[in-house]
């Protein structure tokens, strides 16, 4: 199939699906159906097996034609992560029974992967899941649960062998977050607001039918979901002086009282910085649709974090008196995270969560150093001691 | 607009691979350093080889007046190349700048520097910008006189271009090297040794009158086109540096398997990763005649030059006592790349001219 019969496909599609007719979510159901949801997704799962770098072409014409998107923004974990790990792992029943409503956005998925306990060193993780027939029965704390309160499921990483060195002893799990034993509460955050959550789970239940991969291959499944993720970060295409460097950059316009030597040095800096980074990204999308994709994800999320907390930095001093000010302590749980959202010191607040979100700045500098420059790994005392013997 | 590409195509691998090998068979770096000491031996043949057996002096002139009619991505490559080696060749001087000065023109030179049988040099200090004044010499009856220091690419030039001040503006005068007097510099950079060159009522030829625009425009393609030669110069140190801690026991352990000294590389990883695309996109916008190229110039110049720096400094330090030693080629690379960051101006000056170029004025 070529670009030009996607086209035509979107076109055929749209002309019997009248978007200004049709109930909002039969129109996503059927566009899923008739595989032009994810187009690089396979025939029967909302796809039609193409190119990845060809769904800009299907979204730009629905979107062109005035069609209800799947309001991707509230449901990124869902279809960021869980959907390609599904996807690669699943068996054909949990594809046809998970990922249509996940697309449709019918059903909103969050994350259960980091504890107290296990932040950057994930595989140290204590959440325990035991057989109990067709059942497995789930014990534990996860945290940083960024819209566990609105999700219907979870992708859970749980300790199903604790008698074996802590990488071989995981399993992946499809948790239904609607189970009594699962209880949410809000995490309140340096902003005021609870983005994310603890979540406690006491005798959860899941049956086995929901396990996605096999019993012990738990850390392979979850690496090529945190893979995934790096990977939806350097993929976004902005515009010059989108995201943060364009409100720094207008507050500089704003503001011409406010303006000094040492800060317009500060910004022109920071301004190139940006325009280098953005190019950085376009070319990592150019690298990953012609299928070559790298651990550089990671290196473009360092620069990204680093940016986006000078930039925040120095609208607040560009402000001056009016920074002094912040809009509101008041905590609320957000329905979706906008980094540029708010005012400046929400800003500022936020960005300190880009360096340690999805991997923190230090860990992803191991990861360019091994995984880029082959550099030899850091060393790993507890490799091959058993879980249930490591100092916790 | 269609997005443009800043990966290498198929095309710009192949020649990649053609001026390594030939770099690698006749750029001896201990050669290189021998320069320093004042032996110019290797530079003639050099040259000689690049030019004419790859065709590079001719690549960016159109193939009607006997170049490769190449783009500026092709040359970008090459500078990738022969800054990655430190080869002391005037490709940047004579094969992009003279040439694009020389753009509108026809006739014996340029079909001369197009064939690798000629070889030219634009008379300016290496420091002049693309954005202030261009420093000329009084012209009297078809005579130059006065001197113009810093001139790169001039002790391998048989011919100089020579801007001047007529009685119409600024106009570009071609000069025979031989007629005017070359006193070598002892230079930060001696493997692109700079000349102070003297003309004494020196007979010269009108190339192209009403000369600035083609003048800052040989000026500016050079700046955005050293962002390439900056981004050869910064792989090369982080690959050696990489190369090097990998080999490099202390303490018992390979010290490349230090974090801190992991994290500092994989800063100057992502950092010439960036460098990269900005070069690229350099290149890329020149080559598609963009609009947008004095900002691509500006941004390019304003990020790679003060990078390769960083990434030279980054090999002296990591590699400890063998980096500050003569016989190691690491300060070739950091002499390089502090003289490339102040030709054609600093990242100071380009972010100023970035400053009216995307609004962002200092003053109120």
């Amino acid at each position: 199939m070529t670009l030009e019969d996607l086209r035509q496909r979107v076109e055929e599609f749209l002309a019997t699906h009248d978007p200004a007719t049709t109930e909002r979510l039969e129109f996503l159901r059927a566009r899923y159906d008739a595989g032009l949801a994810w187009v690089h997704f396979p025939e029967g799962h909302g796809g039609l097996g193409l190119p990845q770098a060809w769904q800009p072409e299907a979204d730009g014409l629905f979107a062109a034609a005035g069609a209800p998107d799947n309001n991707p923004n509230s449901n990124v974990i869902g279809l960021g992560m869980a959907a390609p790990t599904i996807l690669a792992f699943g068996t054909e029943e949990q594809k046809r029974r998970f990922l249509r409503p996940l697309w449709t956005g019918e059903e909103i998925w969050c994350q259960l992967f980091s504890e107290p306990g296990a932040g950057s060193d994930l595989a140290a993780l204590g959440t325990r899941a035991e057989r109990d027939g067709d059942e497995w029965v789930v014990n534990g704390q996860k945290v940083w649960t960024s819209s566990a309160h609105l999700a219907r499921f979870a992708i859970l990483v749980a300790r199903t062998d604790p008698d074996v060195p802590k990488h071989r002893g995981m399993t992946y799990f499809l948790c239904d977050m609607t189970d009594p034993g699962v209880d949410v509460r809000p995490l309140r955050q340096i902003t005021g607001e609870a983005e994310f959550n603890e979540v406690f789970l006491s005798d959860v239940r899941i049956p086995d039918t929901q396990r996605l991969g096999e019993v012990g291959q738990g850390w392979a499944v979850a690496t090529a979901t945190l893979n995934t993720e790096r990977v939806a970060i350097g993929g976004r295409a902005t515009p010059r002086e989108g995201g943060m460097i364009g409100l720094v950059a207008q507050a500089w316009r704003d503001h011409p009282e406010r303006r000094t030597p040492e800060l317009h040095d500060r910004l022109l800096r920071l301004w190139v910085e940006a325009e280098v980074a953005r190019l950085t990204g376009t070319r990592l999308r150019q690298k990953l649709a012609q299928g070559r994709p790298g651990p550089e994800g990671a290196a473009m999320k360092l620069t990204f974090a680093r940016l986006n907390q000078q930039l925040s930095g120095l609208e607040l001093e560009l402000l001056g008196e009016e920074a002094l000010r912040y809009s509101d302590w008041t905590m609320v749980r957000p329905e979706r995270v906008d980094f540029t959202s708010r005012d400046a010191g929400y800003r500022y607040l936020r960005a300190k969560g880009n360096s340690i979100e999805g991997g923190t700045s230090e860990i992803l500098r191991n990861i360019v150093a091994e995984r880029v420059l082959g550099l030899p790994p850091e060393p790993r005392v507890d490799k091959d001691v058993p879980w249930k013997d490591q100092e916790k | 607009m269609s997005e443009l590409n800043l990966l290498y195509t198929d095309v710009e691998d192949d020649l990649r691979s053609s001026v390594r090998d030939l770099l690698t068979d006749r750029c001896d770096p201990q050669a290189v350093i021998a320069l320093c000491d004042g032996d110019r031996s290797m530079v003639a043949p050099l040259w000689k080889a690049l030019a004419t057996e790859l065709g590079l002096a001719g690549l960016l002139v159109p193939e009607d007046r006997g170049g490769a009619g190449a783009s500026a991505r092709e040359a970008a490559v090459v500078l990738e190349e022969l800054g990655r080696a430190m080869a002391p060749v005037p490709f940047l001087t004579s094969a992009v700048m003279a040439t694009t000065a020389l753009a509108a023109t026809e006739g014996d030179l340029i079909a001369g520097l197009a064939a690798g049988e000629r070889t030219a040099a634009l008379a300016v200090p290496l420091s002049t910008t693309p954005y202030g004044a261009i420093p000329a010499v009084p012209a009297t009856d078809g005579r130059l006189t006065g001197t113009v220091t810093s001139v790169a690419g001039a002790l391998e030039a048989d011919v100089l271009l020579v801007p001047a001040v007529t009685g119409d503006g600024l106009a570009l005068h071609a000069v025979a090297a031989t007629d005017a007097v070359r006193v070598p510099v002892v230079s930060l950079d001696m493997t692109r040794q700079l000349a102070d060159v003297t003309l004494d009522g020196a007979a010269a030829t009108l190339v192209v009158a009403d000369a600035e625009p083609a003048l800052r425009r040989a000026l500016g393609v050079g700046a955005a086109l050293l962002a390439s030669e900056q981004l050869g110069v910064a792989r090369w140190c982080l690959d050696e540096t990489v190369g090097y801690l990998k080999q490099r026991r202390q303490f018992g352990r390979v010290v490349g398997g230090f974090q801190a000294l992991k994290h500092r590389l994989a800063d100057l990883s992502t950092g010439v990763d960036s460098a990269n695309a900005a070069a690229r996109h350099a290149a890329a916008v020149l080559a598609a005649d963009d609009p947008d190229v004095e900002l691509a110039t500006a941004v390019a110049q304003a990020y790679c030059s003060d990078l390769a720096v960083t990434a030279a400094e980054e090999a002296v330090q990591l590699h400890g006592g063998i980096g500050m030693t003569w016989e190691h080629p690491a300060h070739l690379y950091l002499k390089r790349a502090k003289a490339d960051q102040i030709a054609f101006g600093t990242a100071g000056a380009h972010r100023a001219r970035l400053a009216g170029l995307v609004d962002l004025p200092v003053a109120p």
